[in-house]
């Protein structure tokens, strides 16, 4: 198992992926995504069992579901990291004829994507449908699914987290990327959240808080949330995260949400992260 | 022949969904239901009271439901989803591109309601766009069968057919004149051949087709009539047969011309076999309350058009 610190490294080594994904292909949405990274690290290289021949049916494994799909750079990196394609493969991103579509798609045979999400709103539905089916077919692996706190102004959220509430659909494991900020802004500007914790618990979900940036709190809040499955409820972690962590030109602003490093911004926020992992090499 | 063809009972395409579905759950046990507050509209309770633990209530949210449906699928079940047409594309155009059309799952779309057949609740139900939609979705098939028995052996087919498909039928008890247990997606049924001119018809208004068809041959008019349960794939080989026999063709449909069955037979014959064509269906109009028979006179979509535009386009050759 691996520990914190080879956690942190691997996450180091993500989020030079990101910056150098979206760089290479001068599109994408950096973001979110290196706010991120430390939650997609632990859920694939330590919290979630899975095989990365994967199966679509991820029959007796833990399975993730990025509903936020503009946050690809930093799934496509965990998904190479862990063994799902070649790293090589990351230099393709948003290019043409490549599996590594701008948001996550099936269409092109990606192995560790199970659907398409870019179309805000709509991954906790399908979350939903793969938890229930886990419970039909008598498999007790859990079920993780990743919002943006922006995208809990689609009204299908809400008739998710009802669903899943009034099917007691235990092994569900939502988690909210809470850092406060959509594209236009922050969330209290755009169309407030208000009572988030609050929210979801008036719906019927056990709710958690956690910094989603500190991995040994993110690990430990998600291997407790999985040792809670079982419970009659489903769980959600609201995840409080930075922006552009921890790049220092990029926090503290809505303005990374979808806009790519020049080559100075690039070399400038490399300088900032350690490779760890080696960088994936660009085609000549 | 046309001979073959005659109503011995009236009961609605609903009510054949609802017995397709009872079946097709006892030969798979993949397949699992998912109705929106809908259960007896849907005529789903039979498969409900069999298979309680595969049947979910979904509640009066269509959005999630279909959601629901694509992860189900992606577990390798085999879902249906029930509601009205109307709830069942238009109001969730967006997840079914997204989750189930995209990501290619293997979801049941089944839809009752469609086109001005619902009658009084009016033009907010009707749903006369959604065959436009549906069959725009890159891989999706668009089965509109036209009675009781080709909707049931319908539903039990599409358990076999890997992909998302949208099954679409309707409220009203309705001619049965096709013969039981019979149906191959994406091939045409051809019902009579004629020499004159071809009716191509889908969906209730098939019933309208043999009505017209009737009446032509009785006077001595002889008609190539195609049942066209599948508006995609489109059984195109059928389509330039017919064509090539009578060099005429008329579309019958509940839908709206634009976007509907007509539009997909008149792009294949203008690309293959130019030929003069005339269309019956909803004439870029929405609809209203009334009953199923006097909204079908009133739009223009049924025997006496059928009949009067066979007239037309034949002398239009």
């Amino acid at each position: 198992m691996s520990s914190i610190k080879d956690l942190e490294l691997v996450a180091c080594q993500v989020r030079r992926d990101i910056i150098r994904q979206v760089h290479y292909a001068s599109s994408g949405h950096p973001g979110g995504s290196l706010g991120c990274a430390d939650l997609f690290t632990a859920l694939y290289f330590k919290v979630m069992e899975h095989d990365t021949s994967f199966q679509m049916d991820g029959k007796g494994e833990d399975m993730f579901f990025l509903s936020n799909g503009h946050i690809s750079p930093v799934f496509y990196s965990v998904l190479a990291r862990s063994g799902y394609f070649p790293v090589e493969e990351l230099a393709t991103f948003r290019k043409l004829d490549s599996r590594l579509q701008g948001h996550p798609a099936t269409h092109e045979g990606l192995p560790g994507v199970r659907i398409a999400s870019g179309s805000l709103g709509q991954g906790l539905s399908v979350a939903c449908g793969v938890a229930q089916a886990k419970k039909l077919n008598k498999d007790e692996k859990s079920i993780f699914c990743l919002m943006g706190d922006g995208e809990l102004q689609e009204g299908q959220i809400w008739e998710a987290v009802m669903y899943a509430a009034h099917n007691k659909l235990d092994n569900l494991i939502g988690i909210v990327d809470w850092n406060g900020r959509q594209i236009d802004g922050d969330n209290d500007d755009v169309l407030s959240l208000g009572d988030l914790k609050g929210k979801w618990k008036t719906f019927g979900w056990t709710v958690t808080e956690v910094d989603g940036n500190n991995m040994e709190a993110l690990v430990t809040a998600l291997l407790d949330a999985k040792s809670n499955t079982g419970n009659g409820v489903p769980q959600v972690i609201l995840m409080r995260t930075e922006m552009g962590h921890p790049i220092d030109f990029m926090v503290g602003s809505h303005k990374w949400h979808g806009v790519a490093p020049n080559v100075e911004q690039t070399e400038n926020a490399l300088a900032q992260l350690e490779e760890t992992m080696g960088d994936y090499p660009y085609p000549a | 022949m046309l001979s073959d063809y005659i109503a011995k009972d009236k009961k609605s395409t609903r009510d054949g969904f609802g017995a397709g579905l009872l079946e097709v759950g006892q030969k798979n046990d993949k397949v699992v239901g998912l109705c929106a507050d809908l259960i007896g509209s849907l005529k789903m309770n039979a498969f409900m009271d069999a298979f309680p633990e595969r049947f979910f209530q979904m509640g009066i949210a269509e959005a999630n439901m279909m959601g629901v449906a694509a992860g189900l699928a992606t577990s390798g079940q085999i879902p249906y989803t029930g509601t009205f047409a109307n709830f069942s594309t238009g109001r969730v155009f967006d997840q079914i591109r997204q989750s189930i059309a995209y990501s290619h799952k293997n979801v049941k779309i089944c839809a009752s309601h469609a086109g001005v057949t619902l009658g009084e609740d009016g033009a907010t139900h009707q749903i006369m766009e959604d065959v436009g939609m549906m069959k725009m979705l890159p891989g999706m098939a668009v089965i509109n069968p036209c009675d009781y028995n080709q909707t049931k052996a319908a539903t039990i087919a599409i358990a076999e057919y890997d992909g998302p498909v949208y099954l679409r039928f309707g409220r009203p008890g309705w001619p049965v004149f096709m013969p039981e247990g019979e149906f191959s997606i994406g091939k045409a049924v051809h019902m009579n051949e004629g020499k004159d001119v071809s009716i191509i018809a889908t969906g209730h208004l098939m019933w309208y087709a043999v009505e017209a068809a009737n009446v032509l041959e009785s006077e001595g008019i002889s008609v190539d009539l195609i049942n066209i349960h599948t508006i995609k794939p489109l059984d195109a080989t059928a389509i330039l047969a017919s064509a090539a026999r009578t060099g005429c063709v008329v579309t019958a449909e509940e839908h709206q011309i634009l976007g509907g069955l007509g539009g997909s037979v008149a792009q294949l014959l203008a690309a293959n076999n130019p030929c003069p064509i005339e269309f019956v269906g909803m004439d870029d109009s929405f609809g209203e309350s009334g009953k199923p028979d006097q909204l079908l006179a009133k739009y223009n979509m049924d025997t006496a058009t059928i009949l009067a535009k066979a007239r037309a386009v034949m002398a239009k050759k």
